[in-house]
């Protein structure tokens, strides 16, 4: 039996290991967020109401949850809020879907729960992947989500990009290049069997350094995957007390069973 | 106190019907691991309708507010946050612990003689269990929610003739939409956990009557009484013995089930899909629509299937007798004995066949039909996709365990079964 339940483990470990492989091409860089850093949540909040809350909703989140970030309410009514709103209501933005889809092709999509459908590091990677391309509306195009309809509103901090395509003979050495690349990049196949790694570098500074954008960045995605699930901390914390618990309660109760089958032969 | 017992023993048999069903219930003594996974389905079956009571006095059953309240229960209302994430993990953990608990009954051959009806009971919760999984997985009206609703409801359209008729009847709209999930929301709270008590008084009922088989698969009601106690040699009371056994196996399951709801609530995606954290578009149909996982070895069959005669209602049918097989299984062993401990290689050869191919398929089902990249031309399968053939190969395998179950039962060489139970 103990044969059989190894197989089983053996199988899943296998699938689960098949299952993280996919997603060919792309590569992301890890967001390195830290969901314990409330300096970095408080920046990452005043980032998202300053460049993030004039076109993209968060409707679900009030803005008194903010507190959670070690901010009163009345720093929150000061420095995050416009004029209009109260305290206890939700980030909305007045900008209409309708307007929305007239002027980018597409409604900006409400960010309240966007970390969780996207993760933390497709939205990382997808704020430091706006490249200069003359082809699109916008006249920005980006490497993580090809031909997106928002224009890159982040670029006078960070400066333009563009894209660098470096050719190889194959598969192989292009994604050597791009695991050197350390960051985001893009294996994509040519004709003849070669291959295009592509990334994106700044030709273009902006008033930041890319040092400061990035952490601007790392914030701003700090915030948005706390403020997609804001009892998280709070969960986990609660994970280990009910956990300990348990351990505490299975020693008694292991100890009863013992002391009533002890009599069973 | 036992005044107040008598009182009550003489106008309602309370002491009687609980000495048959618990307090004075004879189970065989030898119960190891895979008998935990019994009682731990009635537990889940009580925290989801405890969870599932609460959810609903905030949850509300509106096309334009269903998303909106989920989000509203998880940020504003009281621990609404842990009441949700037990209730939507509690679902796959029934189905973990259903999966586990059918297992053992193959291996020990509990569904043979006199079990039969305890079995048959057993699939019908089965059957229940996934259309109340089912039902329940719209509410949230998320896009997986809305399209995976979609998907399922036009499997009834593939049906010659009344196809179309019973899609729209069962929708009750021309898509899904506010009217599907008010109705779906009134199976999901009331007609199916009122079936699946009843379903389950009954397996319970059942399961008293001819009491429990055992790992050796030894009837203990045909042993000799043990003039000491009055009881089979091997049998003993299950209260207090499995009471206090079952508390263990109870709290270790809530250690691996608060593992989950609080360190990884999602399971990476096979809990909680991402893309259901999107509200429901009618217009937008996501690129992969995956059903969540402990459906996915039925959908890997049905698009393994061909269509064939310019319809895909093959698919259907092999998908709903993949699940509808189980009930005949009773008649299918013709084994010497009831316990994998001693029947020979073949039977046990055709399980671990059938365990394997359940989850390869499981496996396939989550993934993309081009997983697994592209046979080159001129391979002599009528399928291009690696994964689609694996799949069509293995849906062969899942039958052949039922199929030819009678042939090789017969066939297989067992060891002769004890007259006692093995026991520590």
């Amino acid at each position: 039996m103990r044969r059989v339940a190894c197989l089983l483990l053996v199988l899943l470990a296998t699938f689960a290991g098949i299952a993280s492989a996919e997603e060919e091409g792309l590569r992301l860089a890890p967001a390195p967020v830290n969901r314990l850093d409330a300096e970095s949540l408080q920046r990452g909040a005043r980032n998202f109401v300053n460049y993030c809350l004039t076109c993209h909703s968060a409707q679900y989140m009030r803005y008194n949850r903010l507190t959670d970030l070690g901010l009163t309410e009345a720093e929150i009514t000061d420095n995050l809020m416009f004029a209009t709103d109260k305290i206890g209501e939700t980030m909305t933005v007045a900008l209409t879907p309708a307007n929305g889809k007239a002027w980018f092709g597409n409604p900006p999509p409400d960010l309240t729960v966007e970390a969780r459908i996207r993760g933390r590091d497709w939205l990382y990677n997808y704020l430091l992947g706006f490249y200069r391309d003359e082809k699109t509306a916008t006249g920005w195009n980006n490497l993580v989500f090809p031909n997106v309809g928002m224009p890159n509103v982040l670029w006078q901090l960070s400066g333009g990009n563009k894209l660098v395509s470096t050719e190889y003979e194959d598969h192989e050495k292009a994604t050597a290049a791009a695991i050197a690349v350390k960051g985001l990049s893009m294996v994509e196949p040519l004709k003849d069997h070669k291959y295009a790694m592509l990334r994106v570098a700044p030709d273009v500074a902006g008033t930041m350094t890319r040092t400061e954008y990035d952490t601007f960045v790392t914030d701003l995605v700090n915030y948005m995957d706390y403020m997609a699930e804001p009892v998280r901390n709070k969960r986990i914390h609660l994970g280990i007390v009910v956990l300990l618990f348990l351990g505490v309660l299975f020693t008694f109760a292991y100890a009863l069973k013992r002391e009533y089958w002890k009599d069973l032969h | 106190m036992s005044k107040v017992m008598t009182w009550i023993d003489e106008r309602f048999p309370l002491t009687a019907l609980w000495n048959s069903q618990w307090g004075k219930y004879v189970a065989p003594k030898n119960f190891n691991f895979w008998y935990y996974f019994g009682s731990l389905a009635a537990f889940v079956l009580v925290l989801q309708i405890i969870t599932g009571i609460w959810l609903t006095m905030n949850y509300k059953p509106d096309a334009t507010k269903a998303f909106e309240s989920i989000e509203y229960i998880m940020r504003d209302v009281q621990w609404g946050w842990l009441i949700r994430y037990m209730h939507s993990v509690g679902a796959s953990m029934f189905f973990v612990v259903v999966y586990l608990h059918m297992f053992r009954g193959l291996m020990y051959g509990s569904y043979r003689k006199p079990r039969e009806l305890t079995w048959i009971f057993g699939c019908l919760i089965y059957l229940a269990l996934m259309a109340e999984a089912f039902f329940g997985y719209l509410l949230p009206w998320g896009q997986m929610s809305y399209w995976g609703a979609q998907v399922i409801v036009n499997l009834f359209s593939t049906i010659p003739v009344i196809g179309d008729d019973l899609s729209l009847w069962i929708r009750g709209d021309y898509t899904i939409s506010d009217i599907t999930l008010n109705r779906f929301f009134a199976f999901h709270v009331a007609a199916l956990p009122l079936v699946l008590i009843g379903l389950v008084a009954a397996h319970l009922m059942a399961l008293h009557e001819t009491g429990s088989n055992n790992p050796d698969g030894v009837e203990i009601k045909k042993q000799p009484k043990d003039p000491a106690t009055g009881l089979p040699l091997d049998g003993i009371y299950s209260h207090p013995y499995y009471t206090v056994k079952d508390i263990v196996g109870v709290i270790v399951f809530l250690a691996v089930f608060s593992i989950v709801v609080f360190f990884l609530p999602d399971m990476g995606g096979y809990f909680l899909e991402a893309n259901n954290f999107m509200p429901a578009d009618p217009l937008k149909t996501p690129p992969e629509i995956a059903p969540v996982w402990y459906f996915t070895p039925y959908y890997a069959m049905l698009r393994a299937v061909p269509s064939f005669l310019e319809t895909q209602v093959w698919g259907v049918i092999v998908m709903g007798a993949a699940v509808l097989i189980f009930f005949v299984l009773p008649w299918l062993d013709r084994g010497a004995v009831k316990s994998i401990r001693y029947r020979g290689r073949l039977y046990k050869s055709f399980l671990a066949a059938f365990v394997v191919a359940f989850l390869i398929l499981g496996y396939l089902g989550t993934v993309p039909v081009t997983a697994w990249g592209q046979f080159a031309d001129g391979f002599p399968f009528y399928a291009a996709d690696r994964a689609t053939v694996v799949s069509r190969v293995l849906t062969i395998v899942y039958f052949l365990f039922f199929v030819l179950m009678p042939w090789y039962t017969a066939r297989d060489r067992t060891k002769p079964q004890p007259t006692r139970v093995r026991w520590q």
